[in-house]
């Protein structure tokens, strides 16, 4: 059990974090799990407290995810989503977090397109902010269910490794996880189109394989990321059929990993693009835990936040 | 008859490998002798310039104005106003305003709006294509007689490589450079910031090297056949600065300037800032293997000046989200105690070289008067103290923009005074 | 600056310890007529060894075992404040799952406030329906702040607001005490 304790505003990124912090929420997050057994999934926790979910960009997953665990922790919650006109066009982020602030919010949950707008939120106002994904930068509530899954089935997450495969340059999940895993001692080794290869990805401290077979080969996790046909441009990646065909995860070639190795994958999953459905549903797949785990982590950083915020003025 | 007696300073012109103290007299606009204890005479007007640097007047050969048509962001009056604070006695203004220069007009407009202030001389820039659209050659004859001094499509690049061979060919009728802003728009896509190492860490879309490269390349090509003057703009990578110095050995009439962002500035600052957008330029900061690169093209001689891109941006305009945030800084107040401290200090160049790049090269590479002390040359003089401690304030920039990465920078060397034309200027007034 | 806690005096031993705990037991099979129907609900953290201590003596006094539980009681605390790091949050868990039906005693090193008792209710309620609840604790210190009694106590002491009772269990601390401390201000 961890003896340390939570002390920053906001959680940006994983980036940022100590291997402690990282085990604290971890360890609250597997505590939060039992919440959602009991008969009532509610605790007061965060009651009387507000919680701004600040979704720029659809999210269907990460926003049901945090509603349910601000619900589930008793807060006072309010959706602002960029189809809804609480985000009006032409209004500044700058007036828009003036405007949150002025309502005195305790916790803001942030999706933007693009990198760094939720560092920027946060040093304007008072309330705790959490990064739910911006651009491809970091994802953190993301990287951290993924890891109280794998800690769920492998008991530990040091002496791992874990593959990630993929669109590697435009995917926050795989910045996060390379991040989280790396701190906590797992090899991370990342594969995919050459296309889709960030410039100098090897300086993040990962492994590069560019076969799907050298990337699975002994490990111990084998991740998914979705392939987003509608972001990759044409000069990516010629067809879904030849994607697949590369780098598509089939039962085949998923016994190149260890023994008892688990697939994951963020979701939501483009069957037959990266994933064979007889793996998404396989015994080896564990990509509902994950998402049951990600509201999970999710009160657990609610939670920890709630105690940290400035009171507003 | 005016008479204006520059006294006692240190003087540094390495137009004449000067470097002595001495005394500069201009008379009528003019520099008329450079020696020791000139007398003065009857009705001179005295500067003392002891213990300070006295220079052909500084010509930063690349800002944006802004007018006409964002004076919101600056004017010429401002734009010069801040250059005569930075030292600057000239600066040669880009033609992306809008209206775009690409006519008479506009090019009369900056000239007539800088000589009503008097702050610095205005060597507007014409565009290459008529709306720097990149199809039809704008009227580069009459913007020169006009008092255009060179052609570029600045703010965006000459992307037809065909319009590019033209302009260098069709240039060569009236002696002007050609500039280039190299970028291969395909290639630097949404690019918000260098492509490596930071921008894989910070998931921000990378402008890679190679969009600057492959058109240097290009043009370099097509300049050994189409002759013509040849001028890269803020060059920012190891690639291209190799490209020139191969070029130049070839004897080709390539030139190069770049910025003090790009000497002093690496990518991670995206990274070190919090995504401050003050650290969001086009080209991008570059890697550190690229500023040493240009530091070494500083000393060697392949990069031939110094300019700032100074683009003035409102709060509004740059107080958003990173990827959004338009490019460009301001540089025109902080160029010359950034170089002096920078470059100067830590020996990477000497005084001499620093006033080449920042006069001497700019006044050759335009061929407009200045960039000399030497007797004819026009009374445009700059005096700095070479290591007075400044500490860069934003806040009090007589530029109207505030966008720098360098507020609050403790420096040493400042600008004192300029003279132009003979004529003391007071950037206060 | 700050405070210190400066020892005033024992309270009991270990071995007084032991024998009101034992007395602490009889009562409760006194109470329930035997401990057939009870579970022991220790509240984190030293509700928990007290549950374990007369869960032993219960077994030796009856012959049969007694269910535990342990409850967790922080998200359920009224004084979870701003600007303070969040305490950790540690599970709860029942013996077979369910409370339902069942009579709980809820047991706790030292009643005070009675806040603790209070949110440890409210999270009993959540977890179903017990029959009835029952409240043990070692220490009654007075000063309740809410309408809450303990039902089996070990020792009543009398206290004033500056002292602080400190229970030990050789489970989780060692030895088995319990000292009256005395806060002073550091220099």
């Amino acid at each position: 059990m961890t003896e340390s304790t939570w002390t920053r505003k906001d959680l940006l990124g994983i980036a940022q974090l100590e291997p402690s912090e990282i085990e604290l929420i971890l360890d609250s997050a597997q505590t939060f799990l039992e919440v959602a057994r009991r008969p009532i999934k509610k605790v007061p926790t965060l009651r009387g407290k507000t919680v701004v979910n600040l979704f720029f960009e659809p999210s269907t997953r990460t926003r049901s995810s945090f509603e349910i665990a601000e619900k589930r922790l008793s807060a006072d919650s309010l959706n602002f989503s960029s189809s809804s006109s609480a985000l009006v066009k032409g209004e500044t982020l700058i007036d828009t977090a003036l405007n949150l602030q002025a309502m005195a919010p305790d916790l803001v949950v942030i999706r933007h397109g693009h990198p760094g707008v939720p560092q920027m939120l946060a040093e304007r106002i008072e309330a705790g902010v959490i990064n739910a994904g911006d651009g491809a930068h970091e994802h953190p509530t993301q990287a951290l269910l993924d890891a109280l899954t794998i800690r769920q089935h492998k008991g530990r997450l040091a002496g791992l490794t874990v593959a990630i495969i993929g669109d590697i340059e435009h995917s926050r999940v795989v910045r996060s996880n390379i991040h989280l895993l790396t701190k906590m001692g797992a090899t991370v080794r990342v594969a995919g189109p050459r296309t889709m290869m960030p410039a100098f990805v090897e300086r993040l401290g990962v492994e590069v394989a560019y076969t799907l077979e050298e990337a699975i080969a002994g490990a111990d996790v084998v991740m998914m990321l979705r392939i987003q046909l509608e972001r990759q441009g044409k000069k990516l990646f010629p067809s879904v059929r030849e994607y697949f065909q590369l780098f598509g995860l089939t039962r085949e070639r998923l016994k190149a990993a260890r023994r008892g190795a688990i697939v994951m994958h963020p979701g939501p999953m483009n069957r037959g693009v990266e994933i064979a459905s007889d793996v998404a549903d396989g015994s080896s797949s564990v990509i509902l835990e994950q998402v049951a785990n990600g509201v999970a982590v999710r009160m657990a950083v609610l939670y920890l936040l709630s105690g940290m915020h400035r009171e507003a003025a | 008859m005016s008479k204006l007696l520059v006294r006692g300073g240190r003087v540094v012109d390495p137009s004449q490998g000067l470097d002595a103290v001495c005394d500069v007299l201009i008379e009528d606009g003019e520099v008329t002798r450079v020696a020791e204890g000139i007398r003065p005479g009857r009705y001179a007007e005295i500067v003392d310039a002891e213990g300070l640097v006295v220079t052909p007047g500084l010509i930063d050969m690349h800002v944006h104005l802004r007018e006409p048509g964002q004076e919101y962001k600056e004017t010429v009056e401002t734009g010069t106003r801040a250059a005569a604070a930075g030292g600057f006695t000239a600066v040669a203004p880009m033609p992306n305003t809008d209206p775009v220069n690409d006519n008479r007009p506009v090019t009369e407009h900056m000239i007539k709006e800088a000589t009503r202030h008097g702050y610095a001389r205005v060597w507007p820039i014409g565009a290459v294509s008529v709306g720097q659209m990149g199809e039809q050659l704008a009227e580069i004859g009459d913007m020169v007689d006009a008092g255009a001094v060179a052609v570029t499509d600045d703010g965006h690049p000459v992307y037809d490589a065909e319009l590019m061979r033209r302009v260098l060919e069709y240039s060569r009728h009236y002696d002007v450079a050609v500039i280039q802003h190299a970028e291969d728009k395909d290639l630097s896509g949404g690019g918000v910031m260098h492509e490596g190492e930071w921008s894989t860490k910070l998931g921000l879309p990378g402008w890679p090297a190679a969009a600057e490269e492959v058109v240097v390349a290009r043009d370099l090509v097509l300049l050994a056949t189409s002759g013509g003057r040849y001028h890269v703009a803020h060059l920012s990578t190891a690639g291209s600065l190799d490209l020139v110095r191969q070029g130049k050995a070839r004897g080709l009439p390539v030139t190069c300037e770049v910025t003090p962002h790009h000497l002093l500035l690496t990518d991670d600052a995206v990274a070190e800032t919090g995504f401050s957008t003050n650290v969001k330029m086009n080209p991008p900061l570059r890697s550190e293997a690229d500023r040493q690169a240009l530091l070494a093209g500083l000393a060697d001689g392949t990069v031939d000046a110094i300019a700032s891109d100074h683009a003035p941006h409102h709060a509004d305009e740059k107080d958003v989200e990173f990827s959004v945030a338009p490019f460009g800084i301001v540089g025109l107040e902080t160029t010359l105690s950034l170089c002096l401290d920078r470059l100067v200090r830590p020996g990477i160049i000497d005084l001499s070289r620093l006033i080449e790049l920042l006069s001497t090269a700019p006044a050759r590479i335009l061929k407009v008067p200045g960039g000399s002390l030497a007797p004819g040359s026009p009374g445009d003089v700059t005096l700095f103290h070479p290591t007075k401690p400044i500490r860069i304030n934003a806040d009090r920039f007589r530029s109207k923009a505030r966008n720098t990465p360098f507020h609050s920078w403790n420096l040493r060397g400042r600008a004192v005074r300029t003279i132009v034309g003979g004529r003391a200027v007071d950037p206060a007034a | 600056m700050g405070t210190n806690l400066k020892p005033k005096k024992s309270l009991l031993d270990g071995k007084q310890m032991e024998r009101v705990i034992r007395r602490m037991a009889n009562q409760l099979v006194e109470r329930n007529r035997g401990s057939k129907e009870l579970v022991l609900v220790g509240i984190r953290t030293r509700g928990v060894p007290l549950a374990e201590l007369l869960a032993a003596d219960l077994e030796r006094l009856e012959g049969h075992s007694v269910p535990l539980g342990i409850l967790d009681i922080t998200l359920y605390r009224d004084d979870l404040s701003t600007i303070a790091p969040q305490p950790v949050v540690r599970e709860t868990s029942f013996p077979d799952g369910s409370i339902d039906g069942r009579v709980l005693v809820l047991c706790d090193d030292v009643l005070y406030t009675g806040r603790t008792i209070r949110a440890a209710l409210d999270a009993l309620i959540d977890f179903g329906r017990p029959r009835a609840v029952q409240l043990a604790v070692l220490i009654d210190r007075g000063h309740r702040e809410l309408p809450i009694q303990a039902d089996v106590v070990g020792r009543t002491v009398a206290t004033s607001g500056d002292e602080v009772i400190e229970v030990r269990f050789a489970a989780t601390d060692g030895d088995d005490g319990v000292d009256l401390l005395e806060r002073v201000e550091a220099s």
